[in-house]
């Protein structure tokens, strides 16, 4: 793995990677180009499938698949949306991405587009990345002027245009159907599923939803090979370069490429730099805030793609790798979590909008000394009643219409289980009767 | 006090209509519009861009509750939005809102009474590498740490 070099990455820090002089010297939309004058849709949907490109937003569902869901022929118009609305607690590399190198995700766009034959398409992105939503405007701007979108791109048949659309604050509309109400200018209340967007998505037209990360790979799988792509790792059912991002107690908090499957203590104390202060690392957060905590002794040897961290009993997630050190207080991290999600939760659905309020109150009254005895078992049994029982084994059986629920309950309960000392230490000392 | 666009966000306005394939589609675009027009969206604002989206005031409004970014209430010239998620708390979250408690005289969801400062504590700004972030109006500030913060907001007038 020592010869990896960076590709999504590649052009970090360069001065002008922005531009689209600066990626057309650099082989830039020569991929799109070729797929959209050279190649049919099947063909490009084929050599992703063949990729095994798994979605980086979190699911992990095959991108080739996804887009073959979409249904051939009728007369309703087809749209892709770019899910930019990096809200995970611990994600932060599609911004990066954006902002160093918006072009690699337009022109991975356009080979989706041409994929599923869509001529509009949506840069959904978060509402508070003013800065990046201008420098993709600025970008796709650039592409009108050069005939790379617009009409007849490329000197072919194809048309395509892309909006940048704003989202205003609200981690829900990271789920895609929160996403495709959100875009409808309603609130982000995810939709009752099937039917699944491929069939009714935005305007209740068949519609892919792909992760900024995801996207950002098309251009290299096509110029590369899928071969290439496939070789990438330590695991071919889950392949491919990959964005880990590192934040907490560690020296170089950043975001690192590296072939999926790289050990994470490998990405924790070779490219984070360690624990701060030399520190003794305490748990990590694998994929995101929903992910499930691991303990510093659960990390050996622990591949980061998607089978191995489920492995562990967590997930790969976003890849948002959070570390803590022996000074975390897991109960205070508990209770951010709690009110993260309380928040964040949309409402619609009762376990989730409840259950969410009731956990932070119990984890309030807990921290300031006020704790019950019988407390600690009520906020296991409220994550079940939200996210129900955590088994990998046998899948996810949530209780509410989106994934939140699980999003949830997971990472509250094994904070809870892995940690349960900890909580135990703030209940109030029992007077002897 | 009825609303409108100004001319040139008219054309802006105007301009969305004809990308998107739907009107309603346009509703977000359109408030963030407004609100950068007006500082914030007042329920004048709202009945106003309900007529121009052809749909009614109480749907709209529907759609501006759900939105932490949409404001109802004046704030002040600058929102200072103190990210207190995992990662930033982790780095010293809890303290930048302290001291800006203290410095300014303010809680969270206050401004300061020369109107120039409103503090808010918000969920995760998807910056946690370079914690802790505060969003000042539209721009991110990072790695911060109090004497940081001192310098970047004593210049903000």
């Amino acid at each position: 793995m020592s010869e990896f070099q960076p590709v999504l990455t590649e052009h970090l820090g360069q001065p002008g990677s922005t531009t689209i002089e600066y990626y057309l010297e650099h082989q830039g939309y020569s991929a799109a180009k070729r797929a959209v004058v050279g190649m049919t849709a099947e063909q490009v949907i084929q050599e992703v499938k063949d990729s095994g490109l798994r979605g980086r937003g979190g699911a992990g569902f095959p991108t080739g698949v996804k887009w073959g869901f979409i249904p051939k022929g009728g007369d309703q118009p087809r749209y892709l949306i770019n899910n930019a609305d990096e809200s995970e607690p611990g994600t932060f590399k599609d911004r990066l991405l954006i902002n160093h190198n918006p072009h690699q995700v337009i022109e991975g766009m356009i080979i989706a587009c041409w994929a599923i034959d869509c001529h509009l398409a949506f840069i959904y992105i978060r509402g508070e990345f003013v800065k990046e939503a201008r420098l993709l405007e600025t970008a796709i701007e650039e592409c009108r002027g050069r005939n790379v979108l617009g009409k007849k791109i490329f000197g072919s048949k194809f048309d395509l245009e892309i909006i940048v659309h704003r989202g205003a604050g609200a981690y829900i509309c990271g789920e895609e159907t929160g996403l495709l109400e959100s875009l409808e200018g309603k609130r982000g209340w995810p939709r009752i599923k099937p039917p699944f967007p491929a069939i009714a998505g935005y305007l209740q037209c068949p519609t892919v939803v792909n992760n900024v990360e995801t996207l950002a790979n098309l251009p290299h799988i096509l110029n590369r090979g899928s071969n290439w792509f496939r070789s990438i790792g330590a695991n071919p059912d889950s392949p491919g370069p990959k964005l880990y991002c590192v934040s907490g107690h560690v020296k170089k908090p950043g975001v690192y490429e590296a072939p999926s499957g790289v050990e994470l203590g490998t990405i924790i104390y070779d490219f984070a730099g360690g624990i701060r202060e030399d520190n003794k690392l305490k748990a990590v957060i694998p994929g995101g805030s929903s992910a499930p905590v691991l303990k510093a002794n659960e990390i050996d040897g622990l591949k980061m793609d998607f089978p191995g961290v489920q492995a562990a009993g967590s997930m790969l997630g976003s890849a948002g790798i959070i570390v803590m050190d022996e000074t975390a207080d897991m109960v205070q991290v508990c209770y951010n979590l709690a009110r993260f999600y309380a928040h964040e939760s949309c409402g619609q659905c009762t376990p989730c909008r409840e259950g969410t309020t009731w956990l932070v109150q119990i984890l309030k009254r807990l921290t300031s000394g006020q704790g019950r005895p019988e407390d600690i078992e009520l906020i296991l049994d409220i994550t079940d009643n939200i996210g129900g029982r955590i088994d990998f084994s046998y899948g996810s059986f949530g209780k509410t219409i989106c994934p939140f629920g699980e999003a949830v309950s997971w990472p509250v309960r094994a904070l809870v289980d892995k940690f349960r000392a900890e909580f135990e230490a703030y209940l109030p000392r029992r007077e002897p009767a | 006090m009825s609303f409108a666009f100004t001319p040139e966000r008219q054309e802006r306005f105007q301009a969305l209509l004809e990308r998107y394939p739907d009107k309603r589609s346009v509703t977000l675009p359109a408030l963030h519009l407004a609100q950068e027009q007006e500082g914030y969206l007042s329920g004048e604002t709202i009945v106003a861009l309900a007529r121009l989206l052809s749909i009614v005031p109480a749907d709209l409004m529907d759609t501006v509750s759900f939105y932490t970014m949409f404001h109802t209430k004046p704030k002040g010239k600058y929102l200072l939005q103190v990210c207190q998620t995992l990662s930033c708390s982790l780095a010293g979250a809890d303290q930048l809102v302290g001291h800006l408690n203290e410095k300014y005289e303010i809680k969270a969801g206050e401004t300061t009474t020369d109107g120039r400062f409103t503090l808010v504590k918000v969920e995760c700004l998807g910056s946690c590498g370079t914690a802790p972030v505060l969003q000042i109006n539209d721009d991110y500030y990072e790695r911060l740490s109090l004497p940081k913060v001192d310098r970047i907001l004593g210049k903000l007038r």
